[in-house]
């Protein structure tokens, strides 16, 4: 038995399993995020816990405005943001919170000489992993995505798909308790796609993962729940099955959920 | 009793051994002394260390069960912590050395801080071959203070760093990130500059003091105005109000006499302060430039 202890990769210390002191991993009131001098994000109000949570809502709608927000990039200029119960724009230090955060931008670049596995590394760096952990982690969020066979081939020889992987393998490799995935799939193929959900379904007992998209079946086979969000405010929260239940025959769509999409939509936008 | 026992100061806030052993042997422990012990045993190696002592002496019961729940986990853990093993040398095989460098300029900052000592290659030559006429001030003094500045924008700009978006949010962003690339285009342009100097046969240490003087006060600036903007700032006044009058009178500047160097210095000082007290507009959501 003495032995053992040497061989496991990590122990779980009492600070990691202690209690949370919030609510919410995520709380935002009456936010407004600007992008440029547009309102992008428009008094929003919407607590996110542990989950999976589609964001969906048209071009255009703030949904990355708001997760840039999240991912402590935008700066809010009103309103009230909480990330693990810390007010981020009253914040001295946004180190703590960053280091729980995963975020996978819209678009993003990189070095194109660093192989997949640099490029993992060097975020796990920026991410103030302990050093020991790092070769580790990196390997486990390589095969998560379902890289490990192009895990030393140059970030530059990489399809679009797989870059978008890499970058969802960066996302996870510290692994967040908040994960913020900017259009995760675009650009992945069907089977890609189907693996990319379940990596959802392992993460989502113990993560806040916010995905914004605007395709709908993503959602309803992903997620927990369904944030819908249009013109910077929230036009909907609740689970699949209520989005589905919004629409009528009438209503723009292919499937229940696109149907209750429309209406939603139609609905917040229609003038009083 | 059990009060005595766990306000035992000679254990010197351990668990004592009389109520590690009652707690390994399942006996009677009332129910606040059993929580303070297993609280106090998770985070203390030493009386985890006694308790496994005493499980493996007296408890034969408990070590069965709980060799067999290790034998358990093994059979489930084995099988992918060998096939992760197996990878660790291919893991290792990459170039440490690369990826440490990458550490301190990441590959983006590289034709910048090449730029950098490209220049200084050019004043050089210039001085070497008399370009501008032997008579001149030396272009390599003249240019030293602006020199690195190229690496330095490139260090904390939006547009030079396609990965921007990916390292701004992250903890370690922020001032030290900045100081850190930084030190790093320092370290190639500073010794390039000793050895031009030491090439053309001008005093290099007073092309150094000013060259230190503009990358701290860029930085200061940055923290306004952004990093690439203060250098175009800086490095344009400084090229048009100091090199190009020095080239049209045929004479050094006094910025360069040795005199000077204690203003320089004193810059340095003052605007590595602003820089410190200015540290957040690095990390604070603000900083898109």
């Amino acid at each position: 038995m003495t032995g053992k202890e040497d061989d496991m990769a990590r122990t779980v210390s009492a600070s990691e399993v202690a209690p949370t002191t919030y609510a919410w991993e995520i709380k935002a009131e009456g936010l407004v995020v600007k992008a440029g001098r547009r309102r992008a994000v428009n008094g929003l109000d919407l607590s996110m816990g542990v989950g999976v949570h589609g964001l969906l809502g048209p071009n255009g709608a703030g949904k990355t405005t708001f997760i840039r927000a999240l991912a402590t990039i935008a700066r809010p200029s009103d309103g009230a943001l909480e990330l693990f119960g810390e007010d981020v724009r009253r914040a001295r230090d946004l180190r703590q919170v960053r280091r729980r955060i995963g975020y996978l931008p819209q678009q993003f670049g990189y070095y194109r000489r660093f192989t997949v596995r640099e490029f993992v590394e060097y975020l796990a760096w920026l991410k103030e992993m302990p050093k020991q952990d790092v070769p580790g982690a990196v390997q486990r969020a390589i095969e998560r995505v379902g890289l490990a066979d192009r895990a030393d081939d140059k970030m530059k020889t990489l399809s679009g798909g797989m870059v978008r992987r890499a970058g969802i393998a960066q996302a996870i490799v510290n692994d967040p308790a908040v994960l913020l995935l900017d259009e995760p799939t675009a650009g992945l193929d069907p089977a890609q796609r189907m693996q990319f959900r379940e990596l959802l379904h392992e993460l989502r007992a113990d993560t806040c993962v916010v995905v914004s998209t605007h395709l709908v079946e993503d959602v309803a086979a992903a997620c927990t729940d369904v944030a819908l969000i249009d013109e910077g405010q929230l036009v909907f929260q609740g689970t699949v099955a209520d989005l589905a239940a919004a629409g009528t025959g009438s209503d723009v769509g292919d499937s229940d959920t696109e149907r209750g999409y429309s209406a939603l939509l139609a609905n917040h936008r229609r003038p009083v | 009793m059990v009060r005595h026992e766990m306000t035992d100061r000679t254990n010197g806030g351990h668990v004592s051994e009389v109520l590690i052993e009652r707690y390994a042997l399942g006996q009677q422990v009332s129910p606040e002394a059993e929580w303070a012990v297993e609280a106090h045993l998770e985070g203390c190696a030493l009386c985890r260390a006694k308790l496994a002592e005493v499980v493996r002496s007296d408890a034969p019961a408990v070590s069965a069960v709980v060799d067999s729940v290790w034998s358990r986990v093994d059979s489930l853990v084995d099988s992918s912590v060998d096939a992760e093993v197996a990878r660790r040398p291919k893991a290792l095989g990459h170039n440490r050395f690369a990826a440490w460098l990458s550490t301190w300029a990441p590959p983006a900052m590289v034709p910048w801080v090449g730029m950098s000592v490209l220049v200084t290659a050019i004043a050089l030559l210039c001085d070497l071959t008399g370009a501008f006429g032997f008579d001149r001030p030396s272009m390599l003094l003249l240019l030293s203070p602006v020199l690195p500045l190229f690496g330095v924008a490139a260090a904390w700009t939006r547009g030079l760093d396609p990965a921007w978006e990916l390292v701004a949010p992250t903890p370690r962003s922020g001032l030290y990130l900045v100081l850190r690339r930084t030190l790093s285009v320092l370290v190639v342009v500073l010794p390039a500059l000793v050895v031009a100097g030491l090439i053309a046969g001008t005093s290099p240490a007073l092309g150094l003091v000013p060259c230190l003087a503009f990358t701290a006060g860029t930085l200061a600036l940055g923290g306004f105005v952004g990093v690439t903007r203060a250098s175009i700032a800086l490095g344009g006044l400084w090229c048009l109000f100091v090199v190009g009058p020095a080239l049209v009178r045929t004479r050094l500047p006094a910025a360069f006499e040795p005199w000077a160097m204690p203003i320089w210095g004193a810059v340095a000082v003052l605007a590595a302060a602003a820089l410190v007290m200015r540290a957040s507009a690095f990390t604070k959501l603000t900083s898109q430039r």
